[in-house]
């Protein structure tokens, strides 16, 4: 049965492109088939983190318009042949994502894939409504910060009052993903800790990403920080937090300067 | 010597931005929760209107009616002012 995920956050710039592609390669590595579908249309980058700017023939829109079908939109990634990715459209108006058009291709990619993974554009207009629209999960992606929070919370109503999970009366899961998370701020206080956050926005811990360059590296590689730094501490949480999605109970461990006691006194269990 | 500054003399601003977040989620969460409330609240004070203007005559603007909504409970609250009822009353008499 195939999990439709949608990875949101209301904010922009706080890791929801480097999530998609990070959790997708994550679970595409455990032999899930996954298929990642970029909601920002006009300004895509999906393809650009995932390393495959070039070879976009076809887009989203399209498939919605009728111009292509699904086969030949879909790119498979080069390095993990389970994985696919659905490209938006960067020329194209957001009007043209059209509620029906959405629904049609979801329907279809529940089809052919484990996991589908739609990465939402920013804010909360009709793409990032359309991102979510038929999920059956929600990874929300926050940064320690009020801003990112804020927009977190405004996300978490919109997921429980106007997806299609919602309007049938069911509960829709959701998981706060802490991104760009830095220990040595935490620690000195000037940074919202990660129980201030989870008391504040009272949905379950799916993983926290440290900050970390080889981010940054993995993204200038044109590749998931899953695939081109597998051994880094980012990549870690991502490997992690996708056994999670996958139903394993894994203890979330709160990144530390040094590893030592405190890395031992401050675990927390995933929900 | 920065450690023991860092430990008793600085006082760190995630608190801070945790309290704001609190008040003010608080706030949002009312009033997105939606269209209903506002509904709600103006038929209430609609009505409300109508049943005191049988027995006194007061201002449309003296009626303020609010909703807070709590965890785990919510208070409705409305507030009429009237001015010189005393007197009127008194006079009455």
């Amino acid at each position: 049965m195939a999990k439709v995920l949608v990875v949101t956050s209301g904010k922009g710039g706080v890791g929801k492109t480097t999530t998609t592609a990070a959790l997708g390669a994550a679970l595409a590595k455990t032999g899930q088939s996954v298929v990642l579908v970029d909601f920002d249309v006009g300004l895509r980058n999906l393809d650009l983190i995932m390393g495959a700017e070039r070879r976009v023939v076809f887009d989203l829109i399209n498939v919605i318009q009728g111009d292509a079908n699904l086969a030949q939109a879909l790119i498979k990634d080069k390095r993990i042949e389970s994985l696919s990715l659905l490209p938006a459209s960067q020329t194209r108006d957001k009007d043209a994502l059209t509620a029906e058009g959405v629904a049609k291709i979801i329907a279809e990619l529940r089809e052919k894939f484990d996991w589908v993974i739609c990465d939402s554009p920013a804010g909360i207009e009709r793409g990032a409504q359309m991102a979510m629209h038929h999920a059956d999960m929600a990874v929300i992606v926050t940064n320690p910060e009020v801003s990112s929070v804020r927009d977190s919370d405004r996300i978490i109503g919109m997921l429980d009052s106007t997806t299609e999970k919602a309007r049938a009366g069911e509960k829709m899961p959701k998981h706060l993903l802490l991104t760009r998370y830095d220990p040595q701020r935490a620690a000195s206080g000037d940074m919202l800790g990660t129980d201030d956050v989870l008391e504040i926005l009272s949905i379950p811990l799916l993983g926290i990403v440290p900050e970390s360059p080889d981010v940054l590296k993995a993204s200038n590689l044109g590749a998931p920080v899953t695939i081109a730094e597998p051994n880094s501490a980012a990549a870690g949480a991502y490997m992690e937090a996708a056994r999670r999605l996958m139903g394993e109970d894994i203890k979330v461990t709160i990144p530390t300067e040094r590893r030592g006691l405190l890395d031992w006194l401050f675990k927390w269990r995933a929900a | 010597m920065s450690f023991l500054s860092n430990l008793f003399n600085k006082r760190s601003s995630a608190p801070i931005a945790r309290d704001r977040l609190q008040i003010l989620l608080a706030h949002e969460r009312m009033s997105v929760d939606g269209d209903n409330q506002d509904d709600l609240l103006a038929k209430l004070h609609r009505e409300i209107m109508e049943v005191i203007k049988r027995h006194i005559s007061v201002d449309q603007d003296k009626v303020q009616i609010k909703m807070d909504r709590g965890a785990q409970c919510s208070v409705l609250e409305i507030d009429v002012e009237v001015p010189g009822l005393t007197d009127r009353l008194s006079k009455k008499d």
